[in-house]
């Protein structure tokens, strides 16, 4: 089956972002597609290659990167979401792209399912 | 590929504008989807009915009224605006209160009608 | 249709609105904080009961446990996996987050 995912809030300050990758990983284990997981609101946040946790706490931003790698994800962010919370390609982190919000209108025509994560 | 498919895209809003982005950031899709000719329709509930509120005035937050932008939703063809009775009532709201023209409904009218739904957005 | 809950009942009213609107042959999924109120003794617990009599209702185990409470869950809750997640939304033909 295909899926869709949005994440609406930033990493670390809410669980949406790690909910949201433990499903997509559960998803892929079980031969599932994740069609694209779309980040918005302050989850474009996600997206920062800025973010540096402690050694000790996972590193939310890094673990997309992989998946995203791993499975060749489409991780999109919105653009106009972005450009407002200071996100660009400057600092966005590999296996991100920035794009419109009609890319997530799109993963929910083409996907089987659309799962929003947020607060 | 998606070229051709029509579905049925429901936005559900439960939140008041300008405590915080989620009403204005809906909007923005909610435009977008209706710019793919999807088959669009918003449901209000909670606080998301002060989302349609009349007469608000945003000087003095210094942040922008995006209020009138539901007046617009008719020239983007949403007509499909449903409102919760329960919840409109629990805020000592009527129908006259509300800036646009929208369908208010019972809550299991509304239940019925999400399960109709291809996708369900909630910011 | 699957009804995705992640807030606790104490501190937001997600699911009494879910309960609100939640049709025959619904389910409800508990994430996130939304697990205590699948937990015995909660303030919702009867609130909760009364829905398990019309709908299956899920939660999350992972958040159970993450929260210390992965063995006060009420009877009637089946407990899932984020695998069971996957499955669940799988099966029913959309779903709702209530954020």
């Amino acid at each position: 089956m295909k899926f869709a995912v949005t994440i609406n809030e930033g990493p670390y300050q809410h669980q949406a972002s790690d909910s949201a990758y433990l499903f997509c990983r559960a998803a892929l284990e079980k031969g599932h597609e994740i069609r694209r997981v779309f980040f918005y609101n302050d989850g474009v946040n996600n997206a920062s290659s800025l973010t540096e946790p402690p050694l000790d706490d996972r590193n939310i931003v890094a673990r997309w990167s992989k998946l995203a790698e791993e499975h060749k994800l489409d991780l999109v962010v919105c653009v106009a979401a972005a450009l407002r919370r200071g996100i660009r390609d400057e600092n966005l982190a590999s296996g991100f792209r920035i794009s419109g919000l009609g890319q997530l209108v799109e993963a929910g025509i083409e996907a089987d399912r659309l799962v929003t994560f947020g607060d | 590929m998606s070229e051709g498919t029509v579905k049925k895209f429901m936005f559900v809003n439960r939140k008041a504008p300008y405590g915080t982005i989620y009403a204005l950031e809906s909007l923005e899709v909610v435009l977008i989807t209706a710019a793919f000719d999807q088959d669009v329709s918003l449901v209000f509930m909670d606080d998301g009915i002060f989302q349609l509120k009349k007469g608000q005035q945003t000087k003095g937050i210094e942040n922008k009224n995006f209020s009138p932008t539901y007046r617009a939703l008719d020239g983007y063809d949403i007509e499909k605006l449903y409102v919760e009775a329960e919840a409109l009532a629990a805020r000592g709201l009527t129908e006259d209160d509300l800036l646009v023209d929208v369908t208010v409904m019972s809550r299991v009218e509304l239940g019925k009608l999400m399960d109709e739904m291809d996708v369900v957005l909630s910011f | 249709m699957l009804h995705i809950v992640n807030k606790s009942p104490a501190e937001r009213n997600a699911l009494e609105s879910c309960l609100r609107v939640v049709q025959e042959g619904g389910a409800i999924l508990l994430i996130e904080d939304a697990v205590y109120a699948a937990t015995r003794g909660n303030a919702a617990e009867n609130h909760l009961r009364d829905a398990l009599s019309r709908f299956k209702v899920y939660a999350l185990t992972p958040d159970l446990e993450a929260r210390g409470m992965g063995d006060r869950v009420m009877a009637g809750v089946t407990t899932v996996d984020y695998g069971g997640f996957v499955d669940l939304v799988a099966e029913h033909k959309n779903c709702q987050s209530w954020l």
